[in-house]
């Protein structure tokens, strides 16, 4: 058994175990904080797979921003705990679902991919960020674009969500 | 050597997880961070079929999902703060006043 494949099982049982922590807890923040960690594991994923831009940006983003929005929002509308909401009667069908779903998954990946396609050895050129950033400005970059406006238009979306309405209550 | 149907398959096991969230938790913030899993796992899929075929096509996706993932958080946070205050809850199973 190789390093990597040693690394590869720890880190999805991390990453397995903290997904599992998000689902079961109690508390929010503690689902936060779990969900954290799986980002972070998740992040390694891509650096094993010759990818330390988008590592990188997953940390920053998704472990960084994203949580400490989700975090902020916890603690802003203050709900810590969530009291006894799992009801094990009603989980029997979503966790029919869920298996079901399961099953499908990894029967598609290994009647469409099969067990033997080995990630190659060569992958220098695929972690040079400038390559890809050659790429991304290149061939997607009406996409780029495009991801400007809808960025723009999130900001607008999220600040008239959130203003409280004055202007309503004076009319 | 790791072969990429494992990655895959830990990409399948993630995305039933946050799938199960969304089924199973009444909370909306939690439902919310389920989906976050789910495109996480999507992300890992697309980086690990990059690793595959040598094209960077699959990491560039990977960059807009993230842009796009920042953008839903950004409006949906901010839905769910006007629902608490107009509601005083995030439970999904209050919230049925569209169910005529």
């Amino acid at each position: 058994m190789s390093l990597e494949l040693i690394l590869f099982f720890v880190l999805a049982i991390i990453a397995i175990a903290t997904a599992l922590g998000m689902l079961l807890s109690r508390s929010a923040v503690y689902s936060a904080l779990y969900l954290v960690v799986n980002f972070v594991s998740v992040a390694i994923f891509y650096l094993l797979l010759d990818a330390p831009f988008i590592a990188l940006s997953q940390i920053a983003v998704y472990a960084g921003a994203i949580m400490v929005l989700f975090l902020f929002v916890i603690m802003l509308i203050g709900l810590e705990t969530l009291g006894g909401e799992l009801n094990w009667r009603q989980l029997v069908w979503p966790l029919a679902m869920g298996i079901l779903l399961l099953v499908q998954g990894v029967f598609l990946v290994i009647q469409r991919v099969g067990r033997d396609v080995y990630i190659g050895q060569t992958g220098t050129q695929l972690s040079d960020p400038s390559l890809m950033a050659r790429v991304l400005f290149t061939d997607y970059l009406l996409p780029f674009q495009v991801t400007a406006v809808l960025l723009l238009v999130a900001m607008i979306g999220a600040i008239v969500l959130s203003k409280r309405e004055k202007s309503n209550q004076e009319a | 050597m790791v072969p990429v149907s494992y990655y895959l398959v830990l990409s399948a096991i993630l995305f039933s997880l946050g799938a199960l969230g969304v089924l199973i938790r009444r909370n909306s913030l939690v439902i919310f961070m389920s989906i976050e899993l789910m495109l996480n796992a999507a992300n890992l899929a697309f980086v690990a079929f990059t690793r595959v075929h040598e094209t960077f096509s699959g990491q560039i996706f990977v960059f807009f999902v993230m842009a796009v993932a920042a953008a839903e958080v950004a409006v949906g946070l901010a839905l769910i703060v006007a629902i608490y205050r107009s509601r005083q809850s995030v439970d999904i199973d209050q919230l049925s006043s569209l169910k005529g």
